[in-house]
């Protein structure tokens, strides 16, 4: 679907009031704001500056200068552990997707940031928590496939609790699987970004994440591999506030640099330019200033 | 306490019981070898029946049994095998031994986790819960193995990665992705055994192979089941419920198409004869890898790669169920 014509059924949609919430309250300064004003403000906390957990489609239209071409779109679970607990996967799939708006934990396709190609895969943790089972592996394999075919930069937004238990080994083998697809693509040449926003740990971060050229992090995204209810539960004793956020990520050496929301794009376009100054992934427009860039279509 | 060790406490006793009389028999002018057949007769048939099938949880238990053969008891039957230490950055990691190594008078490079064989080595080897530092080491030997054309043979028996503070500070994530990423591009034959318990991401580090090889009895799940239970139903208690859910076990990854061959164990596990299970294991582990160093390197990476390409289990609109 075109961004416009989504973000119209979605502006509808408020119009008609038949979003029950229309108030947010900020988990961090418990601001409450007037929920287009919260998306106005590209989730940010108008107070505080807290980030809100994003929609994988708000996140695309924040980005991508026109059309989104998905890739994967059609693509859905299966259930082959035969799962259930208080309900069957399937059930706790339905509701998932009912509750997010959207079909699985990830969304991937191709499309431009202020002129340059890219293929994007953004990640949402609405959907069952972010976490990844076949879907969120096949689909981000698919996208690092094709920016591998066209020689495209990839851009992967992570949000996620981990491997998604539901699925069992099916899900720990898509680290496997994802991190073979990056091996080649980085082979091959293409750029690879990370961006981790809240949260990103488990599976997720213990591959593809973490295996990218540039890794970039939201403020106060918490990331890491283990936990920090594990972790509390090893030592038995409560971790500093600060522990596993990307500041802390940051001061540690893990990660590139902390981002503000509203500086990101600018900030990955800067990223694309230098790596087209090496490599492909340029589009047609190529050789103009980005703001220019961004007009052209 | 470990189910199984409870379990084998009776048998033991009959066990201790059987030997005393054959003790008896030799040393007094009593004949005591009708109560021996019976005795003997009684310990098959409570093996069988404490053994006979094991449930997932059973395995579990089975998977992490104290006497279970560990990866030192394997590479020891190794014709040769010279260690290798360190991070080059930070320290060594004892949960990981490591290097080279000759197997069938093949040069190789062979690394796994090891827990410990008592309280005090387990102190010392972390319980075999490796980190960063441990798994930098693995990275460095695969590079350097894929650069002398060495195969890679691993052996994996971990609860899961190290969850403690340092191993955070240290980029646990980014050490076990890098694991993976190595052995993805690797151009030499991988081989890969579940000897014990292969607990999520801090397993697969040692685990992505072109042949992977699993205990009858071992078990290898996307969650320790206490893990699992504990992120789905906030009570770890459930590890039972969840075993039993997660299909953790070699005929059930077989069947998925995640190992590629089981290595059968004794009645009552490898602990009860594991000169057998070693000599098995080295065996099938050595077979794969002469069938495998046929492939060009390319040649391995490619299949690598569609290996892993595969597995899933989805469906689309318009093919109906594919992958799996």
């Amino acid at each position: 679907m075109a961004i416009p014509d989504w973000l119209r059924s979605r502006r509808g949609k408020n119009a008609d009031g038949r979003d029950a919430a229309l108030w947010a309250k900020c988990p961090d300064c418990g601001e409450v704001i007037y929920r287009r004003d919260l998306s106005a403000n590209l989730d940010v906390c108008t107070k505080c500056g807290h980030h809100f957990r994003m929609n994988a489609y708000d996140r695309i239209s924040m980005l991508i200068d026109g059309d989104f071409a998905e890739i994967g779109g059609d693509i859905m679970p299966g259930d082959p552990l035969g799962w259930v607990d208080k309900k069957t996967y399937p059930v706790k799939l339905a509701g998932d997707r009912e509750k997010s708006g959207i079909s699985e934990g990830v969304v991937c396709g191709i499309g431009s940031i202020d002129g340059f190609d890219v293929a994007l895969g953004v990640m949402d943790f609405h959907f069952r928590g972010g976490t990844m089972g076949t879907v969120v592996g096949e689909r981000v394999t698919l996208l690092l496939e094709e920016a591998r075919k066209r020689h495209l930069p990839c851009i992967i937004f992570t949000a996620s609790g981990g491997a998604r238990m539901e699925e069992g080994m099916y899900a720990l083998m898509q680290m496997a699987k994802t991190t073979a697809a990056v091996t080649r693509l980085k082979r091959d040449g293409s750029f690879l970004v990370s961006v981790l926003t809240d949260p990103t740990t488990g599976g997720v971060s213990a591959s593809f994440a973490f295996e990218s050229d540039i890794i970039v992090a939201e403020p106060k995204a918490m990331i890491g591999f283990a936990g920090r209810r594990v972790i509390e539960q090893t030592i038995r004793q409560k971790l500093p506030d600060q522990f596993q956020t990307a500041e802390f990520l940051l001061e540690k050496g893990h990660i590139d640099m902390v981002v503000n929301r509203h500086d990101l794009k600018a900030t990955l376009v800067r990223l694309l330019q230098y790596a087209a100054g090496g490599i492909r992934g340029r589009s047609t427009s190529s050789g103009q200033a980005p703001t220019e860039v961004g007009q052209t279509r | 306490m470990n189910a199984i060790v409870e379990r084998e406490r009776g048998l033991l006793e009959v066990e201790r019981r059987i030997a005393d009389l054959r003790n008896a028999n030799v040393n007094q002018p009593v004949d005591f070898s009708v109560e021996i057949a019976a005795l003997e007769a009684k310990y098959e048939t409570l093996q069988r029946e404490l053994f006979g099938s094991l449930t997932p949880w059973e395995k579990v238990n089975m998977a992490r049994h104290p006497s279970r053969p560990t990866s030192l008891d394997y590479i020891g039957q190794f014709e040769r095998f010279d260690e290798l230490h360190g991070d080059r950055a930070f320290r060594d990691d004892p949960a990981i031994v490591a290097g080279f190594a000759l197997l069938n008078n093949h040069a190789v490079m062979v690394m796994g986790q090891q827990r410990g064989r008592d309280t005090k080595e387990n102190l010392r080897r972390n319980f075999g819960m490796v980190t960063p530092e441990g798994y930098r080491k693995v990275q460095r030997l695969a590079h350097t193995a894929s650069r002398l054309g060495l195969p890679i043979l691993t052996f994996i028996d971990t609860k899961g990665a190290d969850p403690g503070i340092s191993s955070e500070e240290h980029a646990q994530a980014e050490a076990i992705a890098m694991c993976l990423y190595e052995f993805t591009q690797a151009r030499v034959p991988i081989v890969a055994s579940i000897i014990g318990e292969g607990g999520s991401g801090g397993a697969l580090a040692l685990g992505i192979a072109d042949h992977v090889i699993m205990l009858e009895h071992s078990v290898y799940s996307v969650a320790s089941p206490e893990g699992c239970a504990a992120i789905l139903w906030g009570d770890a208690g459930k590890a039972e419920e969840a075993a039993a859910r997660l299909k953790l076990t070699s005929a059930d990854l077989q069947r998925f198409g995640i190992i590629d061959e089981i290595v059968a164990e004794p009645l009552g596990g490898a602990h009860r004869d594991p000169a057998t299970v070693v000599t098995g294991v080295l065996g099938a582990m050595s077979s794969a890898m002469e069938g495998l160093a046929k492939q060009s390197p390319h040649e391995l990476r490619e299949a690598r790669y569609r290996k892993y390409r595969r597995i899933g289990a989805w469906q689309t609109e318009r093919q109906g169920d594919i992958g799996a």
